[in-house]
């Protein structure tokens, strides 16, 4: 089977494939020429690092997500371990009352820190367990995931929040809203620890055996686990890094509120997996990268405080960024899922005999969009996403 | 009627039947690849036509153009004379033609009335009319001589009752024409009677069948008109008593393509493979072994062809050597080392190499490119310091590409791109760079072209000179007689013979099933 995807590509089509490849970064900055327009306040350095540690809560959460849709799965849960990581913090500096012994413990803030993220990144390890374990379908998983964890962030704090989590000198426990606050060299922590996370992950997906078997495992698990890829611990693992991701996205978010809210983080799942269509990532898995990711990110968010900066409506807010979101679907389609004249792959061998008969009919196209189209859009169709 | 030259008629094809369909030159190309080029082929109404042909030979293609599932690329169809064209499945079936597919089309879930009359309920006021549906459906299921329930759900009848079902419902959209593709495959002796006698009842009420089938002396048992296909063409039609066993074979195999010989001139090494007395269940039904207590043995450097038609358990066999599914009974040893739970990946570290069946299914990553592809099971060799080197990488993808003469412009293409044969070398390529000591090859040259096929033989023939032992299933007999230094053939689960290079056909194929006695 020869393919029209790749052999009859002209070059003048090199354009259109530029757009569609870069749609995420153009997006960007679109945003930032329309707004800077529109607000003489937008494209300030101030203004800029402000809506960057706005960002870099969802970056956080999309970052862990794209690792889970690259091997085709989801995680619903990131909003709800981001919640309750945040409650646990906050439960822990606001000190512990051990009655038997008639004291109250207050571990110091690094303590409280790592406490709540080896927690996010237990709760991710039992989402992995049951998608790759239990074979729980991921969507299933982890909606169920979403709604234990929030229940308990509400049980233990009765449904408040809990405020002043600044910590006591004489307790020992002070500095957590550091994470929140400080600046390094100008920048604010929290975006910080986004780069470095976000560099980190860009490295072990794009450097090491890990990432190269998370690539494959998404793109055919049946072959990857015959070449020998351990895809049962590669899936558990990327349940877990979300589940870190997550942890640490709740610290920074209550750092910067010095308060946790048991809500906090209500819908974020949504947005996360938003970052990650947007960045060029397929749900079918296989395919995204951190640096696309990162941008869908940097799109939703500046697009929401760009809006809330020139006075539209927080409702007008909901209906952009979900255009956007089916406008980045719509080209991704292009880039991975065109249908094509040829038939797939698989039917093309006129198989005889052992063949997969292929159903009756419509029943043909189970398996993922985009699974069997060759890579690179061949759609002469030179829109900028919009 | 005669169009091609080179058609072989047996004397008196000519027919009292009438035709009922005619497809004329029919071509269908997938990509680069003719798969049928200017097919003729008629349906005789009353009458059973069954098709031969090997794998590949466009026996599928051509009834999936038939019953609309694909349009042909050229060529033009009759139905009574009259000319048609199929764009849709829907669209061949009002037309009255029906396929039954090799693998049921049944939801297993819902009741056999259900499945019958899915997509056409029969309603009244709004609402399903059950009890008419049933009795219309235990009307049809005693004409099939079905005794169940129409209220059973179809995932609790065997696989033979299935396959009446399917036919049930065929017959109930009053098809005129039913073709079936392998109808038998997973029959039982006593089941496949009751099938023939059901065809018999319906040629006698002017049903018109298409029957295709790997086995070719139970075909003859049934049909009225044979049709033999090869490579995409029609090689020979004839009628029932005009044609017997040797000549379907003869023109079915037709002149012996040169695919290489066995490689010579050096000794066996020591014995690599010990497989002894496996046993693997079928994972649907724990009852039937689909390898049966079977026992073989590989030397390195020696090359060995599994022979077996479907169902034999090729598959099974080598599977369960690679470490895929749960062997019941037996042990495997590897270089005198049992591989009693060793994992897919500790075997393939071992030195066992699997190439399956199904490529695009367990082959390849179709999201990566071709070098990521050939690279994916040997990540250890381009590791620098912990991190992958792209220079490491793509050294070792190139020089796979160079070593299993893949035609890709580098490694950075996507493997959609690549034809179906060096799709195929690319998961050769992916298998040897993880210098296995033995190599297991599931029907390595399935959809490929013959040119393929052959450069596939002559790299495994050149890596068993060097001290690969080589395993590899085919259901093409010719692909026994090519590299192979012995024949084993697989009959359900059990080898039921074992051969040299220069066996006879007939000899290999009646040891397979295929033909009973010749």
């Amino acid at each position: 089977m020869t393919s029209t995807a790749a052999g009859d590509a002209p070059r003048k089509l090199d354009l259109s494939k530029l757009l569609i490849e870069s749609r995420a970064f153009l997006a960007l900055a679109l945003i930032i020429v329309i707004f800077s327009l529109l607000s003489p306040n937008f494209l300030t350095i101030d203004n800029l690092l402000i809506m960057s540690s706005h960002v870099a809560i969802f970056a956080l959460l999309s970052l862990g997500q794209l690792l889970v849709v690259l091997t085709g799965g989801i995680d619903l849960s990131v909003g709800s371990i981001l919640g309750f990581t945040a409650v646990i913090a906050g439960f822990l500096l606001r000190g512990v009352p051990l009655s038997m012994f008639g004291v109250t413990l207050y571990p110091s803030v690094p303590a409280a820190v790592l406490i709540a993220v080896v927690l996010g990144g237990a709760l991710g390890l039992i989402n992995g367990v049951l998608v790759a374990r239990f074979k729980v379908a991921p969507f299933v998983a982890t909606l169920g995931m979403l709604y234990v964890v929030r229940g308990f962030a509400l049980l233990m704090t009765n449904g408040r929040t809990i405020n002043d989590l600044s910590g006591d000198e004489a307790l020992g426990n002070t500095g957590f809203e550091w994470l929140g606050f400080n600046r390094i060299l100008g920048i604010p922590a929290g975006v910080l620890i986004m780069a470095v996370i976000a560099l980190v992950l860009a490295v072990v997906l794009g450097r090491t055996t890990f990432g190269r078997w998370l690539y494959a495992t998404g793109g055919n698990e049946r072959a990857s686990q015959l070449s020998g890829v351990p895809v049962r611990s590669v899936t558990i693992w990327v349940y877990v890094i979300s589940g870190l991701c997550s942890a640490v996205a709740g610290i920074i978010l209550a750092s910067t509120l010095t308060s946790a809210s048991p809500t906090a983080g209500n819908t974020y799942e949504l947005t996360a997996i938003a970052g990650v269509v947007i960045g060029g990532a397929a749900l079918s898995g296989g395919r995204g990268t951190v640096r696309g990711t990162l941008l869908g990110a940097f799109v939703i968010g500046f697009l929401s405080d760009g809006l809330v900066l020139i006075g539209v409506s927080a409702y007008w807010q909901t209906v952009f960024v979900g255009a956007v979101i089916v406008v980045a679907v719509l080209l991704n389609t292009l880039q991975y899922g065109r249908p094509r004249k040829a038939p797939k792959a698989t039917a093309a061998a006129p198989a005889d005999g052992g063949g997969p008969a292929g159903g009756d009919g419509p029943a043909d196209g189970a398996e993922p969009a985009g699974a069997t189209t060759p890579p690179g859009p061949s759609a002469p169709d030179p829109r900028a996403p919009d | 009627m005669n169009t091609a030259a080179d058609v072989t008629t047996a004397e008196g094809a000519g027919s009292e039947g009438g035709v009922v369909l005619q497809a004329r030159d029919i071509v269908k190309t997938y990509g680069g690849t003719r798969a049928l080029k200017g097919v003729n082929f008629e349906i005789h109404r009353g009458e059973v036509t069954t098709l031969f042909g090997e794998n590949g030979a466009g026996k599928s293609t051509l009834m999936k153009i038939l019953s609309g599932v694909e349009q042909p690329t050229s060529g033009q169809i009759a139905l009574d004379g009259e000319p048609v064209t199929f764009a849709t499945t829907t669209d061949a079936r009002d037309h009255g033609i029906a396929i039954i597919h090799q693998e049921l089309s049944l939801a297993p879930n819902l009741s056999v009335r259900d499945n019958i009359f899915l997509g056409r309920e029969i309603t009244r006021s709004g609402g399903v009319d059950f009890a008419e549906e049933s009795r219309q459906t235990a009307a049809l299921l005693e004409d099939m001589r079905l005794d169940v329930d129409p209220s059973t759900p179809v995932g609790d009848l065997r696989v033979g009752q299935q396959q009446i079902v399917e036919i049930a419902r065929a017959l109930s959209i009053d098809a005129r024409i039913l073709i079936m593709d392998e109808p038998t495959s997973a029959l039982a002796a006593r089941e496949v009677e009751i099938l023939f006698g059901i065809i018999e009842d319906l040629t006698s009420r002017g049903v018109s069948l298409v029957y295709i089938s790997h086995h070719l002396e139970e075909a003859l048992q049934v049909t009225d008109h044979a049709v033999v296909l090869r490579d995409g063409s029609m090689t020979a039609r004839g009628a029932r008593e005009d044609i017997d066993l040797e000549w379907i074979v003869r023109h079915m195999v037709g002149e012996n393509f040169d695919l290489g010989s066995p490689p010579q001139g050096y000794a066996f090494g020591q014995s690599v493979l010990q497989i002894q007395d496996l046993t693997v269940r079928d994972p649907e039904n724990a009852e039937r072994a689909v390898v049966d207590q079977l026992s073989l043995e590989v030397r390195e450097g020696e090359i060995v062809c599994v022979y077996g038609l479907m169902g034999a358990g090729r598959t099974e066999l080598l599977e369960a050597v690679a470490g895929r599914g749960e062997i019941a009974g037996g042990r495997i040893l590897y270089q005198g080392g049992t591989l009693d739970g060793e994992s897919i990946r500790e075997r393939i570290a071992m030195g066992i190499g699997l190439v399956p069946e199904d490529r695009q299914r367990d082959g390849l990553v179709p999201t990566m490119s071709v070098g990521q592809n050939l690279t994916l099971a040997s990540i250890k060799q381009f590791l620098r310091r912990g991190f992958t080197s792209r220079r490491a990488e793509n050294a070792l993808a190139t020089s796979l590409i160079t070593d299993v003469t893949v035609k890709a412009p580098g490694p950075g293409v996507g493997i959609g791109s690549l034809s179906g044969g060096n799709q195929q070398k690319v998961v050769i390529g992916k298998v040897l760079a993880t210098r296995p000591g033995v190599m297991l090859l599931d029907e390595p040259s399935r959809g490929i072209d013959i040119g393929a096929k052959a450069e596939v033989f002559g790299l495994l023939a050149q890596r068993a000179r060097e001290g690969l032992a080589v395993v590899y299933s085919t259901s093409e007999i010719e692909e026994c007689f090519s590299i192979a230094h012995r024949i084993v053939v697989l009959h359900r689960g059990r080898i039921s013979a074992e051969f040299g290079p220069d066996a006879a056909k007939a000899d290999v194929m009646a040891a397979s099933g295929e033909v009973v006695t010749s």
